[in-house]
């Protein structure tokens, strides 16, 4: 990605930032539950100028089969991106850089998906990126954890997701595009409010001793913000309009 | 979807029953089609786009339009290239990795249909001869399977064309610089419309839904263009069909499609 100088201006004199976002204030987010009719569990999210579909399947048979366990079922996560979803467009194919986001996307919903009660079994998760604007994994984890839940596979938690950083030598709460490419750090945080765990962790930027930790802390105050959404999507589902 | 089992052979067997009585599974006419909704500029970063329901089918499409090499043959005119795939969330038994067979032919049979009929003039695209010219990518990705996935994907890249704003660019310093602000929509020519139709026993349906799809024992798809004429045909499947047969899917591609022609055109009309 681009370089790391704060040229731009990112935050002006009275604290706005360039979308016009004040320091603490997260992008608009609306998540829907549900949405697909042949995945076993769906989710919608629309994160600022994201826009990610999940579809979830399983537990089921695995397939190629030497890739099932007897003691525990397993977690397949795909994050992909379409090739319109960025400004110049992108190869179909995976790229590296979404084959590691799908391996962490995995690594942060295992702790919450209890998938000792199905083994030899798998459970499928497909994130489709149509639209991308810059913390595109963390909205992934967010509605990846509202479509498993959705799907009724047994959690201890949802995970929610947003990311810090660091613009123009202030902490921030959840990096747009343009932060993440003129900023000077972007850390995404996936997080487990009731169990109180972080599960996502990364960090590409410098932050002294001190902004890292209140990096951290804006992160999970906004996770916690998130994970209200995420139980608000699943309510309006289940228990709300009464028209699904 | 292309397994066969037990529940598949009952269908089949009830799907025949209710075409005796010149019924559908799904209450519709035999040359009717499922209900279209059409909503264009569904990814406002693409430079067209639509997200189109075919019944239960779900296709987005997007259009990226920038400056790219001619092939070496043809230096006076634009690229025009049209994908489709099946996203893994659309069915359980998709699976990630290279795209079957079934998928290319979806592919290329929605990418023949547009490109033969002209509907994009490429010679339009050029930015300085053999050397830049405009690339069109309409790129579809299906999101939800119930059937017929050639007419889903080629009314939403058709829709998301007919939307699309191009950028200018002028050739500068031997390389394409872009004209900022200066965006018009793509020169069209014409409105194809692609329409599917099945063949089971002896009986011939428009649009086959998920269900009917399995039963099929023959399919073709035609495409139309806005004149009425006939510009594409595909055939698939293992069983053949009449010389008469083949005549009357003729007939009706050209009377359905040009129904399905004015949706089109409302969904242009009501993005602008």
């Amino acid at each position: 990605m681009g370089g790391r100088d704060a040229t731009m201006v990112l935050l002006d004199e009275n604290g706005i930032r360039c979308d016009g976002r004040k320091v603490d204030e997260p992008r608009r987010i609306m998540i829907r539950a549900g949405g697909l009719k042949n995945a076993d569990g769906s989710a919608y999210i629309e994160f600022g100028d994201n826009k990610i579909l999940v579809g979830v399947f399983g537990p089921r048979d695995v397939h190629p089969k030497h890739m099932s366990d007897t003691d525990t079922g397993i977690l397949r996560v795909r994050y992909h991106m379409e090739p319109f979803s960025v400004g110049e467009r992108k190869n179909p194919a995976p790229s590296r850089r979404e084959i590691e986001i799908s391996k962490v996307i995995k690594e942060a919903l295992e702790p919450a998906v209890m998938l000792d009660k199905f083994p030899r079994t798998a459970v499928d998760v497909f994130i489709e990126v149509l639209q991308a604007d810059g913390g595109t994994r963390c909205a992934a984890l967010t509605a990846a954890s509202v479509a498993l839940a959705d799907a009724g596979i047994p959690m201890r938690d949802m995970v929610a997701a947003i990311a810090a950083g660091k613009v123009a030598d202030t902490v921030i709460l959840d990096v747009n595009n343009e932060e993440d490419q003129a900023g000077q750090a972007d850390m995404p945080i996936g997080y487990m409010p009731s169990l109180k765990k972080i599960t996502l962790l990364q960090l590409d930027g410098v932050l002294t001793p001190e902004e890292y930790k209140k990096c951290v802390d804006v992160g999970v105050k906004g996770c916690e913000l998130v994970y209200e959404l995420q139980k608000k999507a699943l309510h309006d589902k289940y228990f709300g309009k009464g028209d699904e | 979807m292309t397994s066969t089992s037990v529940i598949d052979e009952l269908k089949k067997t009830k799907i025949l029953e209710l075409l005796e009585q010149g019924k559908r599974v799904d209450g519709r006419a035999l040359d009717e089609a499922r209900e279209i909704t059409i909503e264009t500029n569904a990814i406002p970063k693409a430079n067209g786009s639509a997200r189109v329901f075919l019944g239960d089918t779900e296709v987005i499409c997007g259009v990226k339009i920038q400056p790219d090499r001619p092939f070496p043959d043809t230096g006076d005119k634009g690229l025009f290239i049209c994908t489709a795939e099946l996203l893994p969330l659309s069915h359980p038994t998709v699976e990630t990795g290279p795209p079957q067979p079934p998928v290319i032919e979806l592919a290329r049979v929605v990418d023949r249909g547009i490109r033969e009929s002209h509907m994009v003039d490429v010679s339009q695209l050029v930015i300085e001869k053999d050397k830049s010219v405009i690339g069109v990518f309409a790129d579809n990705v299906v999101v939800d399977y119930d059937g017929n996935l050639f007419d889903a994907c080629s009314y939403a890249a058709t829709a998301a064309l007919l939307t699309s704003k191009t950028p200018k660019w002028n050739w500068t310093d031997d390389s394409p610089v872009l004209a900022e602000g200066e965006e018009t929509p793509l020169p069209i020519t014409t409105i194809p419309v692609s329409v599917t139709m099945g063949k089971i026993g002896n009986y011939i349906i428009v649009d086959p839904n998920g269900d009917e799809w399995e039963s099929m024992d023959a399919r073709v798809t035609i495409t139309t263009d806005s004149d009425g004429n006939i510009c594409a045909l595909q055939k698939g499947g293992s069983d053949g069909f009449t010389q008469d047969e083949i005549n009357q899917c003729g007939e009706i591609s050209v009377r359905v499609g040009a129904k399905i022609r004015e949706k089109l055109k409302e969904a242009q009309k009501g993005s602008q």
